[in-house]
């Protein structure tokens, strides 16, 4: 991130951003307040799983509407292994990873073959119908707490530090947080980041140009699932416990509001767009104006007002809150940091 | 496995198809024509759902007053979510379609649990069809026999609609090539109108007759609206007879599957494994025909061709 | 020497009731300029869809370079040497000058599972990216987003892509669509510099420049090829002749 950096509205918000979310355990610590570290690596999980889904959803064109299916693999891993005895977490990685690759190929194959001629809508709903598949199959698997999920005693163990710690597990998720920023970075503007865009901007002329457009969307779904699997093995961790409710449909559409409301097509949106999304719900749920009945109205059915604001910021934020910052002077290639 | 249990959960799965068949004959025009993806279907069978049962309850039991209310209820809430808030995304890309009516969703989802409570709410099966009937020689309850007539009447009704109007050869055009059709001068916007009220009619209709028999709650409109879209990619987005079929293949799969598949896993594998794998496999059949029926024809079952 | 680079066969295409393609035979020598013309609604850019593989005949074949290419996809044709461009620009609008016609090259330049090394700094792409462009003579425009070109130089990229995935076989879709006469008249020079560089089939309108470049040309009407030929015969050709009655007064 260091070579072409411009100081631009959109730069300092995202330097801003990510050294803020650097300082959280010692704000926290300094404030004797241990529940915004739990807060905030909640926050960095879906920013995690935000930036997987962000890499076909926002780069792509692909509209995924089931990518919490992946964070459910990786926390079921985690919490089915934690379950048998097995609490290595290299072990858990490997074995989410596995998994997430398989189901990822087989159902991105499936999902893919369907936006071939052109319609991307089928591709939203099947996403969903598998999503929805693997949420029923969570809930029938009543050795592992089925609908009322697993309890997880151990955190993971990677053997070089322990994550009983919030704040070490705070800081692996930042540094998770930063490495897949970077790499994203990197990706898009190499080789297969430009095959990515170019089907996302013409895709017939992708084709008709000699790339075989199949396998490089289904390459970007692999690793953007990937990348929710690796978030949902953090989330089981923080929680210490796993549900089919990981993989509501909901929060895959929660996902893809973070994606954009941060600002479509950008790579700190999804950050920006977790981190706002997830505080809002926060402050809601606990706003207090003194007015018994508005108060109970708010914190009861915040999830309600939060659907009329989704629908508001399509309607008329539709850049997103740092998409929405000026980018600075235009440069060759609009697309800025 | 008795012939008799067989043919009930057979029945049983066609009552399923129906209820789908409702939804996704709505849905799938919706997709087709206007090119819009509308979550908010499964919202207007739960206020369908709400409205009959306020109905019901409102004038002492009165199915008949649970009709009345929900019906052209939901085609006015329809109506008005359409012109309110859904008519300005038609041009909108499909991500921005997403997220709105997602929003709605669960804008909906928590009215009616603010107005009505967390709690299910109630209505019973007409006095009229409380008993059974007699099909092929075995007792089948008549509510669901009734569902099953409606159903298909209203299929039918449609096939006549679709096929012998000059209004059904519009839709029908305007399933195949929406820009022709605007192109050729036809009130293009009035066609939508009609379209999603009409489905939002049918939503409600299914809402008025699932309310006895299945649990009024928030949210219980998404899990059937992913049912739907199960038919319609199946069946063939924005065809109707994709519809019909794609729905009544899914229901009766459902339903099937999950009253038998235990039983037979039971004859072929261990005990413990047939009791885990079970359940597992048959809430999944649907979507692994899904994925089947995908693997083999994208297009799904009765595609619509496109002009 | 003697083998045609591309075979036709017997094409046939239906679009409901409208026979598009109607048992259409065709063969380009290597390194020949053959045009094919016709009035509208002959069918000319459905052919060169069918040859680019974005639309499957109903029946006949198609042979290129001695291989029955009539099941391939679009990709594996363009991989396979045949090039096309499109009547309207079909270009990256997200993207400049120079990365859209780096892209023609990745294809063809490897692998595209690269995930590190930044694109615009691989010589392997603008290298030959920056030729093509200087061969259209937008080599000063490389940096200009898409958005901001004028129609002729959308139209120079167009070609320009195309060029870049170095192919043998070039179909191009009316080049000159909405050209002023200067730009049509640059466009046919740099057609004649490619001229037994690549084969070429050109569909066009353009009539001066068909007669000026092409070595052989096609009629098509209705689907059907009425005459084939070199521009003199086909000038001279009474059911041309008959064809063209009222369409262009004095283009032939």
């Amino acid at each position: 991130m260091a070579s072409g950096f411009t100081l631009t509205p959109r730069s300092v918000f995202a330097v801003l951003l990510l050294v803020g979310l650097g300082l959280v355990p010692l704000i926290s610590g300094a404030l004797a307040q241990p529940f915004y570290v739990t807060l905030f690596t909640r926050i960095l999980v879906f920013a995690l799983a935000a930036l997987g889904l962000n890499l076909i959803l926002g780069y792509g064109a692909l509209v995924s509407f089931g990518h919490a299916m992946y964070m459910g693999i990786g926390a079921y891993a985690v919490g089915i292994l934690a379950h048998h005895g097995v609490t290595n977490g290299w072990a858990q990685l490997g074995a989410a990873m596995v998994v997430g690759a398989a189901v990822a190929l087989a159902v991105g194959l499936i999902c893919l073959r369907t936006t071939r001629e052109g319609g991307g809508m089928a591709f939203i709903m099947i996403t969903l119908a598998f999503a929805q598949m693997m949420f029923f199959l969570a809930v029938s698997l009543r050795a592992y707490g089925g609908d009322d999920g697993l309890p997880i005693s151990v955190r993971s163990d990677f053997g070089l530090f322990s994550l009983q710690d919030p704040n070490t597990l705070y800081y692996l998720s930042y540094a998770l947080l930063l490495a897949v920023l970077l790499g994203m970075r990197r990706l898009i503007d190499a080789r297969f980041g430009m095959v990515l865009r170019g089907c996302k901007s013409n895709e017939r002329r992708m084709a008709a140009l000699g790339f075989p457009t199949l396998r490089y969307k289904l390459a970007a779904y692999v690793i953007s699932a990937l990348v929710c699997v690796l978030a949902g093995m953090l989330l089981a961790n923080l929680t210490r416990f796993v549900s089919p409710s990981y993989m509501a449909w909901t929060v895959s559409g929660e996902l893809i509001v973070m994606i954009v409301l941060g600002g479509l097509g950008t790579l700190i949106g999804p950050v920006a767009g977790a981190t706002a999304l997830l505080l809002l719900e926060e402050v809601l749920s606990s706003l207090k104006f003194g007015l018994p009945w508005l108060d109970k109205l708010i914190n009861q059915h915040w999830l309600g007002l939060i659907g009329l604001f989704i629908v508001f910021v399509v309607l008329v934020m539709k850049r997103g809150v740092y998409g929405g910052l000026p980018a600075g002077p235009p440069t060759a290639k609009g697309r800025p940091k | 496995m008795t012939t008799g249990l067989f043919l009930t959960q057979l029945l049983n799965g066609v009552q399923l198809g129906v209820l789908l068949f409702l939804l996704a004959s709505g849905l799938t025009l919706v997709f087709g024509i206007m090119n819009f993806v509308n979550l908010t279907h499964g919202s207007l069978y739960m206020m369908g759902a709400y409205f009959a049962a306020a109905g019901y309850n409102a004038f002492d039991s009165s199915f008949l007053a649970a009709a009345l209310v929900a019906i052209p209820g939901t085609m006015l809430l329809g109506f008005v979510v359409e012109r309110l808030a859904l008519a300005t995304l038609y041009t909108r890309d499909h991500l921005d379609q997403v997220l709105a009516t997602f929003g709605l969703i669960l804008f909906f989802n928590e009215v009616v649990r603010a107005i009505w409570g967390p709690a299910s709410v109630y209505m019973n099966v007409p006095q009229a069809l409380s008993g059974t009937v007699s099909l092929f020689g075995l007792p089948y309850p008549a509510y669901r026999f009734a569902i099953i007539t409606v159903g298909l009447l209203v299929g039918l009704a449609l096939y006549l609609v679709i096929h012998r109007t000059r209004v059904g050869m519009l839709i029908r055009a305007g399933a195949s090539n929406p820009q022709m059709v605007s192109a050729l001068g036809v009130d293009i916007k009035g066609l939508n109108s009609l379209v999603f009220a009409l489905g939002a009619g049918l939503a409600g209709l299914a809402g008025l007759m699932a309310g006895p028999i299945v649990s009024v709650q928030s949210g219980m409109g998404e899990p059937i609206l992913i049912l739907t879209l199960v038919v319609i990619v199946t069946g063939g987005i924005g065809s109707i007879r994709g519809a019909f079929y794609g729905a009544l293949i899914v229901g009766i799969v459902d339903t099937i599957g999950r009253a038998f598949l235990p039983m037979l896993l039971r004859e072929f594998l261990e005990r413990s494994v047939a009791q885990a794998m079970g359940p597992a496999i048959a809430s999944m059949l649907i979507y692994l025909l899904m994925a089947a029926v995908l693997a083999l024809r994208p297009q799904g079952l009765f595609p619509v061709r496109h002009g | 020497m003697s083998t045609p680079l591309l075979q036709v066969q017997g094409l046939v295409k239906r679009f409901g009731g409208l026979l598009a393609t109607d048992n259409l035979s065709l063969s380009l020598m290597p390194g020949e300029i053959h045009a094919v013309i016709g009035p509208n609604g002959a069918g000319k850019t459905t052919l060169i869809n069918q040859l680019g593989g974005e639309i499957t005949p109903d029946a006949g074949r198609i042979v290129f370079d001695g291989h029955d290419i009539t099941a391939a996809r679009p990709h594996q044709r363009a991989l396979a040497g045949i090039g096309r461009s499109y009547q309207i620009s079909s270009v990256f609008h997200d993207f400049t000058v120079l990365q859209n016609v780096a892209l023609g090259v990745q294809a063809h330049a490897g692998s595209s599972f690269r995930f590190w090394r930044k694109a615009a700094a691989e010589p392997a792409l603008t290298g030959p990216a920056r030729q093509a462009l200087q061969l259209v003579g937008l080599a000063d425009r490389e940096n200009t987003p898409v958005a901001e070109l004028a129609h002729g130089e959308r139209r120079q990229l167009e070609i320009a892509m195309t060029l870049a995935t170095q192919p043998r076989l070039l179909l191009l879709d009316e080049p000159m669509a909405g050209m002023g006469q200067a730009e049509s008249e640059s466009v046919v020079a740099l057609l004649s510099r490619l001229k037994g560089r690549y084969t070429v089939l050109l569909v066009e309108h353009d009539m001066d420049a068909v007669f000026a470049l092409a070595d052989r040309i096609t009629v098509l009407v209705y689907g059907r090829p009425i005459a084939t030929g070199t521009p003199a015969q086909i000038r001279a050709d009474a059911a041309v002749r008959e064809a063209y009655l009222g369409e262009q007064d004095s283009a032939l």
